[in-house]
């Protein structure tokens, strides 16, 4: 067992973690304040191959692993949330299926885009009622000729709005249950897709969440991802690979949150002295120094699982879960020991707790790793 | 075209702190850079490839641990890399630096040299001009634009109060500025094939066509005698009862002693 | 190498337009002091086209002698023929040391000059001095980004060079009485592949405004009080060749434009001089500045925190001594 990252990963961090802090950071305060997506860091982020990193070559891609992606979302999560989750989103839940699931000429027309940089990419699964139960979907598709015609919406949808290409989830046979679900790729453009409400979010409030409408809604019958009837086990396989970009954000939140208060309280004088210099704030920065890296173990083990075993959802699972109460827990004690000043907007911790709630709640809540978790284990 | 990229890894001279109980430099944690005006002149070459489709090499001289750096370089976009490394090389001046790194390039196939101005821990900008002048080729120093314009490039050369535009053909030897551009990052994939696809190519005493008498130790005609930190930034002093006249005289004093002017 | 056979301490004239810059006048202070301790002379040697009647200045400022020359091909600055010149007045003239103004020329022109002649070169000299001893020149500049001093020797080869930071050394007194030789050498400059051609000459335009560029930042906080005040922060930026910059209160309260704060949600700055005027130092100020080289702090309040960082601090009352303070630098600057 080793843990030392090779080279090419230790340089791959230094350039996220640049990347990061001199293109990313900068914006972070205005992203949250403003609400609006950072159109022009994802284009620094398409140009720069961030947008394509675990996908071949051929396909347009970088050529690197899932482990480097996972360091690139954390790393840009450190400084803003909103940025970790426009990749992981793009990456995991748009390009990922189509790599997986798709033909050769769907890879040709879909995922090169996607992994040059050309096109963003989202993931419409969630319904109003179609949450945690992802089975009671209630968008339809019904083939007709040489198309399907899709009807129903998706809310919550991060890069909402924002994306070319989207993967959606919908029923072509109600009467199958969760095998009567199937994907589709769509098209920003296709004729019956509009865009409802943009939700207005406690965190990450620079991510576009809309809600997806489709209203007779044209997709090409080519345009099938998977066979017909397989949309669920995309889904849920999808989603096993989300987990650990959303890991690596939380992971991230938390880091940057440790970062930010290591470098405070060294600053911050009370009592004649830094309060660096009290045991209470020693013993706060060990702990949330020790989980951020158990955390870290956590994530970058489901990472390798993910290319080098065939199931990871356990490993998924874990570090999702872990990393992202850790990052709720790590934030919450950054504020308090800012004090004062950590409950205002000045400071970046307040807005690091707002994001981090987010991660125990998206693809998949604790609650639902846990179900994961012990249905492997019971 | 082919263009070789002069590139020296440097301890990141800003991140360098000094012990405040024995005044001496901590070195140690001090991150190795790739020197900020080699920076901009490798982007100034992988800018002229991007147009031209022109051969970036980047050569540098150092420890083992340099082939971190050329790495990077290879990451950006630089196609070969080249390290000159030998304990023989050891203690070069900058006269002897020059000397070396001009016997490796001598071999190598070049119309363009671009060097970065100066290095941040030496700050000397000599090794430049003086690799030009052992080749016998022109150089142009403090360059913050290179145009090519056929076999020649048009430079706009940076002086205190004006700049010249000048035109000098090529082979020729330019030292870029810092603040040409702003060089371009690696990305993911360029950083797995700088490690996986491309390899450093070590160049020792053996390997250069080059006299004893002028390279390392013995080669250098400079010296240094001695050297000491610059004292510990002391506590501040704070003047409580000074007359404004008093007071703006102070503050002039303290900035002459700054030489700020 | 006859170490013997070099004497003379000699000067690179630096002249623009057919005007000689300060450095070199510095230089030949400097050069004067040397060669009084190594019991020889000064001489300048000057480059450029029609540029004779120049000498007579720099025998007022101390050169006992004054090569010259003079040649369509120095008119403007390049490398090769003034390389070419100063390599064939150290063949011809072999002298002990040759000083250099640190300069965008002098640094251009050193190094080529050190190569041809193959001896050492010792960049931006903040000091010199001649070993009691060696009677060799001690050389002492700043090295590792200012981190360290190093006093460098040249103690084999002839002649010892260096290059001076401008602003350094002192200008010897004029004596308008005095004489000194004149020398005109005229080296031939004939074209070959290390010629180039300038195009074109174009006159620098003052400064863009980045607070992270500038070298000398004069920033003002609340204690400043009012947009008009700003302007006494901006008549000493001027003075002083710096940029004006401030604190978010400043910002905050409409005095100056964002792209000029410093701070926690402004910009990071390290200058080599920062000037805290009327700025108390909250914590969120001094992560954006307190790593500068030089900080200066007036304040009225004398337990603002930014006493705390600064390294020259005045209590007082910033409307009465910054229009002092930039009255005397202006002087001091005309002065010179």
């Amino acid at each position: 067992m080793d843990f030392t990252l090779s080279k090419e990963h230790e340089m791959a961090r230094s350039l996220f973690r640049e990347f990061a802090q001199k293109e990313v950071k900068p914006l972070a305060i205005e992203v949250d304040e403003t609400e609006e997506f950072p159109k022009e860091t994802t284009r620094k982020m398409q140009k720069q191959g961030f947008m394509g990193i675990p996908v071949p070559k051929e396909y347009g891609g970088q050529g690197c692993d899932t482990l480097t992606y996972a360091m690139c979302v954390e790393e840009l999560s450190k400084v803003c949330a909103t940025t970790g989750v426009i990749v992981s989103a793009h990456t995991s839940l748009c390009a990922e299926p189509i790599k997986k699931f798709g033909t050769p000429a769907q890879k040709e027309k879909y995922l090169v885009p996607l992994a040059n940089g050309e096109k963003l990419g989202a993931f419409g699964l969630t319904e109003p009622n179609a949450g945690t139960d992802a089975s009671g979907q209630q968008t339809k598709a019904v083939l007709n000729g040489d198309h399907y015609i899709l009807n129903g919406s998706k809310i919550f949808i991060t890069n909402g709005k924002e994306a070319d290409i989207y993967i959606v989830f919908a029923m072509t046979d109600k009467s199958k249950g969760t095998r009567g679900i199937s994907a589709f790729i769509v098209e920003k453009d296709y004729p019956g897709f509009s865009f409802g409400t943009k939700e207005k979010k406690m965190g990450i409030r620079g991510s576009s969440t809309y809600e997806l409408i489709f209203t007779d809604c044209i997709v090409p019958k080519e345009n099938l991802l998977g066979d017909e009837g397989k949309g669920f086990g995309i889904a849920m396989q999808t989603l096993d690979g989300g987990r650990i970009g959303i890991a690596a954000q939380a992971l991230g939140i938390a880091a940057g949150a440790l970062e930010a208060t290591i470098a405070y309280v060294k600053e911050r004088k009370q009592f004649g002295k830094p309060i660096s210099a009290f045991q209470n704030t020693q013993f706060q920065i060990a702990d949330m120094a020790t989980k951020v890296d158990a955390a870290r173990m956590l994530v970058y083990r489901a990472a390798i699982a993910k290319d080098t075993q065939k199931k990871f959802s356990v490993e998924a699972a874990m570090a999702k879960l872990y990393a992202s109460e850790v990052a709720m827990e790590v934030t919450t004690k950054a504020v308090q020991l800012h004090g004062g000043y950590g409950y205002t907007r000045e400071y970046e911790v307040e807005r690091m707790m707002r994001d981090a709630k987010i991660t125990e709640i998206y693809e998949g809540t604790s609650e639902v790793q846990r179900m994961v978790i012990s249905a492997s284990l019971l | 075209m082919k263009i070789i990229v002069c590139v020296k890894q440097v301890p990141d001279t800003n991140e360098v702190k000094i012990n405040p109980v024995t005044g001496t430099l901590i070195r140690e944690g001090v991150p190795s850079i790739m020197n900020p005006d080699d920076k901009a002149g490798l982007e100034a070459a992988l800018a002229i490839k991007e147009e031209t489709g022109a051969e970036v090499t980047v050569i540098s001289m150092g420890p083992a641990q340099a082939d971190i750096m050329l790495r990077e370089a290879m990451a950006m976009g630089a196609d070969h890399a080249y390290l000159i490394s030998d304990r023989a090389f050891g203690g070069a001046d900058t006269l002897a630096t020059s000397s070396t790194i001009a016997a490796a390039i001598k071999d190598l196939e070049y119309d363009l040299i671009i060097t970065g101005r100066q290095a941040i821990d030496g700050d000397t900008a000599q090794v430049g001009p003086q690799i030009a002048e052992h080749l016998g080729i022109p150089n142009v120093s403090y360059a913050e634009d290179i145009k090519v314009e056929g076999n020649a490039l048009i430079v706009k050369r940076q002086y205190e109060d004006r700049y010249h535009m000048v035109k000098v053909q090529m082979p020729c030897l330019v030292t870029a500025l810092g603040e040409m551009n702003k060089p371009r990052y690696m990305t993911p994939g360029g950083i797995f094939d700088a490690f996986r696809e491309k390899q450093v190519t070590i160049l020792t005493r053996k390997d250069l066509d080059i006299e004893d008498k002028v390279i390392g130790l013995k080669g250098s005609p400079t010296k240094v005698a001695q050297s000491w930190p610059i004292s510990v930034k002391p506590a501040g002093t704070k003047a409580t009862d000074l007359d404004p006249q008093e007071a703006a005289e102070a503050i002039v004093e303290k900035l002459k002693e700054k030489f700020i002017f | 190498m006859n170490l013997e056979e070099y004497k003379g301490v000699f000067v690179f004239v630096e002249q623009i337009d057919r005007s000689i810059t300060g450095v070199s006048f510095e230089l030949i202070g400097k050069a004067k002091e040397l060669a009084q301790d190594l019991d020889t002379n000064v001489t300048a040697v000057l480059l450029g086209d029609s540029i004779k009647e120049l000498a007579e200045e720099l025998t007022v400022y101390g050169a006992d002698r004054v090569i010259v020359i003079d040649d369509p091909a120095l008119k403007e600055y390049t490398t090769e023929p003034y390389t070419h010149a100063m390599d064939q007045v150290i063949r011809e003239f072999k002298p002990e040391v040759v000083l250099y103004g640190a300069t965008s020329i002098g640094r251009d022109l050193a190094p080529r000059v050190s190569a041809r002649v193959k001896t050492g070169l010792t960049a931006d000299c903040t000091k010199l001095e001649v070993d009691a001893v060696t009677k060799n020149l001690r050389m002492t500049r700043p090295a590792f980004g200012g981190n360290l001093m190093a006093t460098i020797l040249c103690p084999e080869h002839r002649p010892q060079m260096a290059t001076v930071r401008p602003g350094v050394m002192k200008k010897a007194k004029k004596n308008p009485e005095a004489k000194a030789e004149l020398i005109e050498f005229a080296p031939v400059f004939e074209k070959n592949n290390k010629y180039v051609e300038v195009l074109e000459v174009i006159k620098k335009e003052t400064n863009k405004i980045d607070i992270q560029d500038a070298k000398i930042l004069v920033s003002g906080g609340r204690g400043v009080g009012s947009k008009e005040n700003f302007e006494l922060l901006q008549d000493l930026a001027d003075a002083i060749k710096g940029t004006v910059s401030s604190s978010r209160a400043s910002v905050d309260a409409n005095w100056v434009e964002k792209d000029r704060q410093v701070g926690q949600t402004g910009k990071t700055v390290r200058p080599d001089v920062y000037f805290a005027i009327g700025i108390s130092g909250a914590i969120q100020h001094l992560a954006g500045m307190q790593e500068s080289d030089y900080i200066i702090a007036v304040n009225k309040d004398e337990t603002a925190p930014i006493f705390d960082v600064a390294d020259y601090g005045v209590v007082g009352d910033l409307n009465k001594i910054l229009p002092l303070l930039t009255e005397q630098i202006k002087a001091a600057k005309s002065a010179k």
